[in-house]
């Protein structure tokens, strides 16, 4: 009985020590990518999207995912596993998308998300690029007689998203103007639609493909108009967790090498083909020149395979953003060679 | 100490044994947690601390009882948002307790439509998720309101649309000689009922008490109008437009419709159980309490407040306080429908703005807690004091 009572007391002491001092493990620091080894293990990229933004990330009836941002964590799939179709998406919240990241539930955020200094820079996130790049607008009915920002007084009514810069942006605008505004921040964006077209409030403000994707879902989208204006910069992008230096590579160029394809004219369709290309940048897209892979533990049709399976970006966007009528129109999303500022550096 | 004592073999020392062991166990995995979060967050360059609670917020609220705007700090937002859920909290207990106690009297009456209206009401509120209840009165009940241009208006001086609710402001002068006079008002009724009780007591005469007290409580702020230069006028809402058909209303206050279907659900649906622990208690009051109470001359009023409901108010009380503390809680539901409380302002925006998930989620809990637990040791005071006292 003693004997029993006193090992008892041992054992206590022991584990607490153990719970003290066994710590450690689980670090990130190594120079081999972890996040690379646990996709290859798992057999699938684990991938942050919206709850649905049409053109973005959206889920259709049979629960098939697309959209741009979609296809950054399918373009990372052909990379790393080969197959872009080995993806597995995690609808987020605005509030729930950091978290979800630096927790390591995902590998990936894909969920139109802006890049900010304090973003970037405090909680543990890398942003690797911009696939959008965007502004925030106003939406308001057509037969409201408000066709400028000029035009909105104090003691209007303006619907947004929580959890956003929207709600950041509204502010210092209102401010900049000098208007007083009654600001409703709703969790959900199904929500803030709902209540804009139940007349809640008067305007409705977030990205401006964000207003041009939820007007379709309006109970009669021509009533509705995007002011012209544009009052903040919104750079769209992929993000990353911060310390795993080569995961950060992998992604980041794994969006520039769909940007460059569509540069040297490289599509779906023509990529198997110019293999042979007389162009040195095309033959290392298409992987038959140069060691790219390698860089960071990858074969060398990496690239090759993004282009073939999901296409270069001016694919993309066509299928998700133009075609569905979202915004035809390329504006600053548009190659720097014609005049947008699509500029990704060299795949050399 | 004696280390006779000491001894394993001691019931006492052994029986403690295993409590202690129990707490260094539950203490050590509290640590484990504590150190590994630690660990994960500093691999993934994430910072801790409550300096941001300082730094600006710049957001703004829709909805504030202090003055804030996105000047302010985030700690300045927390309070907005504590605010907010305490006026919601109090609102709401509020009216689920006074539609509670009718409802529960009514599903005794006597009268069949009576007690079956009150029968299906209870059936039907409690049955349903609190959340799409939430849903309901906000975006389809409020969702059938005017907009402001065709709103609602009360006399004039009041306009129910789908952007709130705007009554007319309270501009005071000289408002704390008012608020002096009330409490003064107060204290004299304090007075006049002890002095009642004790006429009752000693002599076994009546005083109307509710009377005089209501005069008194009418009379004392009355006299500060009239002779002391206190007065009360009123800011009415006006129509104004912003646009060909942009209106809103400007001047006197906005209960905005989040406020109005929170509160509304909330009440509602904590109603229907505050109802049942009505019935119960009055159910739970002997029978022969009732005719021993008639056969000593008490009319039917009388029966009520002075044998029936004190009773009853030990079987109510606690249970009820379950239902006041589910209410609080529950009204962080409140970030569904975009009522700017702790949730949404200070664990929603707040959180997204600095990514300080876990000292803002725990910062929150707290609150929580903290907030059932005053709730809980005021009921608790409340039940003593309704309790038999032994002589």
């Amino acid at each position: 009985m003693i004997k029993s009572f006193k090992t008892w007391i041992l054992v206590g002491l022991a584990s607490l020590l153990l719970v003290a001092c066994g710590q450690g493990g689980g670090g990130a620091g190594s120079k081999k990518s972890k996040t690379l080894e646990n996709t290859k293990k798992a057999g699938f990229v684990k991938c942050g999207v919206s709850q649905g933004l049409p053109g973005f990330s959206n889920a259709d009836e049979a629960g098939n995912w697309t959209g741009i941002d979609v296809d950054v964590c399918r373009a990372v799939a052909a990379a790393v596993l080969g197959d872009a179709d080995k993806v597995k998406y995690t609808p987020l919240s605005a509030k729930e998308r950091f978290t979800a990241l630096t927790s390591g539930e995902i590998d990936v955020l894909a969920r139109n998300t802006t890049w900010t200094l304090s973003r970037d820079a405090d909680i543990g996130l890398t942003f690797v690029g911009v696939n959008f790049y965007d502004g925030q607008g106003f939406m308001v009915r057509k037969n409201s007689g408000i066709n400028s920002v000029n035009d909105f007084k104090n003691g209007i009514s303006a619907c947004t998203n929580t959890g956003t810069t929207t709600e950041l942006n509204m502010r210092d605008f209102f401010n900049s103007k000098n208007i007083s505004y009654e600001p409703i921040a709703f969790e959900k964006a199904d929500e803030v639609v709902q209540a804009y077209d139940a007349g809640r409030c008067d305007t409705y403000t977030t990205d401006k493909s964000g207003l041009a994707a939820q007007r379709t879902k309006m109970s009669n989208p021509d009533e509705h108009k995007v002011l012209p204006e544009t009052i903040s910069k919104e750079p769209l992008g992929p993000v990353v967790r911060q310390g795993d230096a080569v995961w950060e590579d992998i992604v980041r160029w794994s969006l520039n090498t769909m940007i460059e394809a569509e540069e040297y004219g490289v599509n779906s369709s023509n990529a198997s083909s110019l293999k042979d290309s007389e162009n040195p940048a095309i033959k290392r897209l298409v992987g038959s020149e140069g060691e790219l892979g390698a860089a960071f533990g990858l074969d060398n049709d990496w690239s090759l395979r993004i282009i073939e399976q999901v296409g270069n970006y001016g694919e993309s966007y066509k299928k998700h953003i133009a075609d569905t009528g979202i915004l035809p129109n390329r504006g600053p999303n548009q190659l720097w060679t014609k005049g947008g500022i699509l500029y990704v550096p060299p795949a050399r | 100490m004696n280390l006779k004592k000491l001894n394993i073999e001691n019931k006492k020392i052994r029986d403690l044994i295993p409590q202690v062991l129990t707490v260094l166990a539950l203490l050590s995995v509290i640590i484990y947690f504590a150190i590994n979060a630690q660990i994960n967050m500093g691999n993934r360059g994430i910072s801790f601390g409550f300096g941001f609670l300082n730094q600006e917020a710049s957001f703004d609220i829709t909805f504030s009882m202090i003055e804030y705007d996105g000047s302010h700090s985030y700690g300045r937002a927390f309070l907005v948002g504590l605010l907010n859920t305490i006026l919601v909290s109090v609102i709401g207990i509020f009216f689920a307790t006074i539609i509670g106690v009718v409802v529960g009297i009514s599903r005794l009456s006597d009268n069949y439509l009576i007690a079956k209206v009150a029968e299906w009401y209870v059936e039907i509120f409690r049955n349903i998720p609190l959340i799409l209840q939430i849903f309901f009165w906000y975006f389809a009940a409020l969702r059938a309101l005017p907009l402001p241009e065709n709103g609602i208006s009360f006399n004039d001086i009041s306009f129910l649309t789908i952007k709130g609710w705007y009554v007319p402001k309270f501009i005071w002068t000289n408002f704390n000689i008012f608020l002096l006079s009330i409490i003064t008002a107060f204290i004299a009724i304090y007075f006049i009922n002890s002095y009642a009780t004790k006429q009752r007591e000693q002599f076994g005469k009546q005083i109307p008490t509710i009377i005089i007290s209501l005069a008194t409580l009418i009379l004392i702020p009355l006299i500060t109008f009239l002779f002391l230069g206190v007065s009360l006028t009123f800011e009415y809402p006006v129509l104004k437009q912003l646009s060909p058909t942009v209106f809103t209303y400007e001047g006197g206050v906005s209960i905005i419709p989040e406020l109005i279907a929170l509160a509304l659900a909330l009440s509602m649906y904590t109603a229907t159980f505050i109802a049942e622990n009505v019935r119960a208690g009055i159910l739970g009051v002997g029978k022969g309490q009732k005719e021993a109470a008639a056969s000593i001359g008490l009319n039917k009023n009388q029966i009520l407040k002075l044998v029936v409901m004190p009773q009853a108010l030990r079987i109510i009380i606690p249970p009820t306080t379950n239902q006041y503390l589910n209410l609080t809680k529950n009204s962080s539901l409140a970030a569904a429908i975009a009522y700017p409380d702790i949730v949404l302002v200070f664990a929603g925006t707040a959180l997204m703005q600095t990514g300080r998930a876990i000292e803002i989620i725990s910062i929150t809990m707290l609150t929580y807690l903290t907030l059932s637990i005053s709730i809980s040791i005021f009921m608790n005071w409340y039940n003593k004091k309704m309790a038999i006292k032994e002589k």
